[in-house]
């Protein structure tokens, strides 16, 4: 019986090729959005979680700030009011794991012929593990290079890359602002960061060598800014009162003055940066639904006016012994068909189309199996939905008034 | 005998709903077919044959009255029974075939078969016989557009013959061929109607009711006459 209901709906589409494929062609784009545009979301969230997981959990940073000078605001970092004793300090508060002091900055890097500009960090060993960054090859500078500020260097990939090509740079020598360093360990690869920098864009020296031989500093011991990473997410606030607290009573300010420093909440941040790319593939994959459902009333229209013309042939077919559930069942596997066959297109455009956006690129885009089998589920949904009207349109026929209709 | 009447109706009206207020078509027919009949429905044009003939095949329901059909009141049959009865009791054959026209004409004679759940390989088989039997076996893969207006009414009568109904009913079944054609048509009703099938058959010819065994005249909705075939439908 299914078989031979099959054949008819097939048969019926077949009458009109163009009006079917139409019809289906609204599918086809409504399942082929879907599919690509969760592809795009689902993409991105990962690329924002891989972002979060190289940056370093439960982080804050701490950036010396304005003092106000004559009613004039230094921006953030500017103004060396941060001590490496205040890292010190802060890192005997309850609740912090690790504290470390950055002094960052830049500069032309030469090896060789090669040369290139970069941001140069001062930092100390205690910088790797906060950012969990490890090193590709090679080692990393320890306290004793800090102590005696030694000129020894850590360099990113993409560093590695432009200056070095296919040479092992650990144990060669390049100038940084015109300073030999030796470089000791190659970073691991850690790709962009949230608001899409190259992380491994950067070379990291002692920090102490390049306060005193590099940059320079306003006076001995000052830093721009200190990164301080909790114990858990759950000591996050604490710490954050208890270390505002402790830096406006070490740098003496009054009850009505303003902190001379800023608190950033890392975390806080990248937890926002995962929620809004959430809501973005959302609100794409519910733009992407809206043509689903613009494609269902296409097949809804077309359905209506099929039953309107073939009014007569459902007179026949029940003045020959046809049931209303066969009429209804007739017309609503002909929206099934169109709809899932729409549906099946649409999903192999979509995989297509995720694939060469990952081939163009270099965004991920993740197609799941979950989104497929939603975008089945949800086309067969359709079908049935606004097949149904139409159909029972057509079933409801009075025997006699479709036979007479001309 | 004891089995009741093919058809058996009384005070049998229906009344149109029209702009102009209801217009009474059938004002109150009586009626009684036995198995085996052979009834030519005669009656000038708009005396209420056609309507008639759509509640006898159960195509439209009586304003009021009573209609048994092989002794069951159709009144109390729901809309699934109703289709049942369509599908395998009457068959109806209509002045203008109304065949599916993109179907070929074996699958149009089987379609009663499909609704009736018979399975395929069954339903090509007795198509095919039916088709013999209306003398067309050699189109069964042709579209109806493809044969002339007899040929398409007799696989309309196949396909009303399909399900092996006891009954058929058929409005005007040569109203839209020549008198050659009809003769053809009409030699097939008689055929089937001594193989035992019970024929209810309107028309405007008299050539045509005088194949029948029984005349029914019909007038504004009334039966006028009801008689052996008497010859009077020769002189209209
Ligand atoms: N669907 C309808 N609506 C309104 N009036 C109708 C309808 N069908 C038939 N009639 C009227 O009922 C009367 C009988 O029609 P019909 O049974 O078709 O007559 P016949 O077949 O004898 O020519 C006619 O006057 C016709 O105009
Ligand atoms: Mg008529």
């Amino acid at each position: 019986m299914i078989a031979t209901l099959l054949g008819q709906a097939w048969h019926a589409m077949g009458a009109n090729k163009l009006r079917t494929f139409l019809t289906m062609l609204g599918m086809v784009i409504g399942v082929a959005a879907v599919v690509l545009m969760t592809a795009i979301g689902q993409g991105a969230q990962l690329a924002v979680a891989e972002s979060i997981n190289s940056m370093g959990a439960n982080l804050f940073i701490v950036l010396s700030g304005s003092t106000t000078s004559g009613g004039v605001r230094a921006g953030g970092g500017n103004a060396p009011t941060l001590t490496l004793a205040d890292a010190a300090a802060i890192r005997d508060l309850p609740g912090v794991a690790e504290v470390a002091p950055v002094h960052p900055g830049s500069g032309q890097i030469v090896y060789g012929s090669s040369n290139w500009s970069t941001s140069v960090f001062g930092v100390t060993p205690g910088y790797l593990d906060v950012r969990r960054w490890s090193l590709q090859s090679g080692t990393s500078f320890g306290d004793s290079d800090l102590r005696s500020a030694t000129r020894v260097a850590l360099i990113g990939r993409t560093v590695a890359q432009n200056l070095f090509g296919a040479e092992d740079p650990v144990g060669k020598t390049l100038r940084i602002r015109n300073n030999p360093f030796v470089v000791v360990g190659v970073l691991a690869p850690k790709g962009q960061s949230l608001d899409g920098r190259d992380q491994d864009d950067t070379v990291l020296v002692p920090l102490s060598t390049a306060q005193r031989k590099l940059f320079g500093v306003s006076f001995q011991g000052s830093v721009r800014m200190i990164n301080v990473q909790t114990e858990s997410a759950e000591a996050m606030p604490l710490v954050e009162r208890e270390m505002i607290a402790l830096l406006r009573q070490r740098h003496r300010l009054r009850e009505n003055q303003d902190n001379d420093f800023f608190v950033r909440n890392l975390t806080a941040v990248a937890d926002s940066a995962a929620e809004t790319t959430r809501v973005m593939s959302l609100l794409l994959g519910a733009i992407a639904s809206v043509s689903l459902l613009v494609g269902g009333i296409g097949i809804m229209n077309i359905m209506l006016v099929s039953v309107t013309e073939r009014t007569r042939e459902i007179g026949i077919r029940m003045a020959i012994g046809a049931r209303e559930r066969d009429i209804l069942l007739q017309f609503l596997l002909e929206a099934v068909i169109i709809s899932v066959v729409g549906c099946m297109i649409g999903l192999a455009l979509g995989i297509g189309g995720a694939l060469l956006v990952n081939a163009l690129a270099s965004t991920a885009v993740v197609i799941s199996g979950a989104s497929v089998l939603l975008a089945f589920g949800v086309a067969a949904t359709v079908g049935i939905f606004f097949g149904f009207y139409p159909a029972q349109k057509a079933a409801r026929l009075d025997p006699i008034e479709a036979l007479r209709y001309q | 005998m004891s089995s009741p009447p093919v058809i058996r109706v009384s005070a049998l009206c229906k009344s149109y709903s029209t702009p102009a207020g209801d217009f009474p078509a059938l004002k109150g027919v009586d009626l009684r077919i036995e198995a085996g009949d052979f009834v030519a429905v005669m009656g000038p044009s708009g005396s209420g044959k056609s309507t008639f003939m759509n509640l006898l095949g159960c195509l439209d329901r009586p304003s009021s009255g009573e209609y048994l059909l092989d002794g069951r009141a159709v009144s109390r049959m729901d809309k699934d029974e109703l289709a049942r009865v369509r599908g395998r009791l009457i068959g109806f054959v209509f002045q203008g075939f109304n065949l599916l026209p993109r179907m070929s004409l074996q699958d149009n004679v089987a379609m009663p078969l499909v609704y009736a759940n018979v399975d395929r390989a069954e339903r090509r088989t007795r198509a095919r016989a039916m088709l013999e039997k209306v003398g067309l076996g050699a189109y069964a893969e042709s579209l109806p557009n493809r044969i002339s207006g007899g040929q398409q009414q007799r696989v309309a009568i196949a396909r009303a013959l399909v399900n092996a109904p006891h009954l058929i009913l058929a409005d005007e079944p040569t109203g839209n061929l020549d008198s050659q054609t009809s003769e053809e048509v009409m030699a097939l009703f008689e055929a089937l109607n001594r193989e035992g099938i019970t024929i209810v058959l309107v028309t405007h010819e008299a050539d045509v009711a005088a194949h029948a065994r029984r005349l029914v005249r019909f007038r504004d909705g009334l039966i006028i006459h009801d008689g052996a075939h008497d010859g009077l439908g020769r002189h209209e």
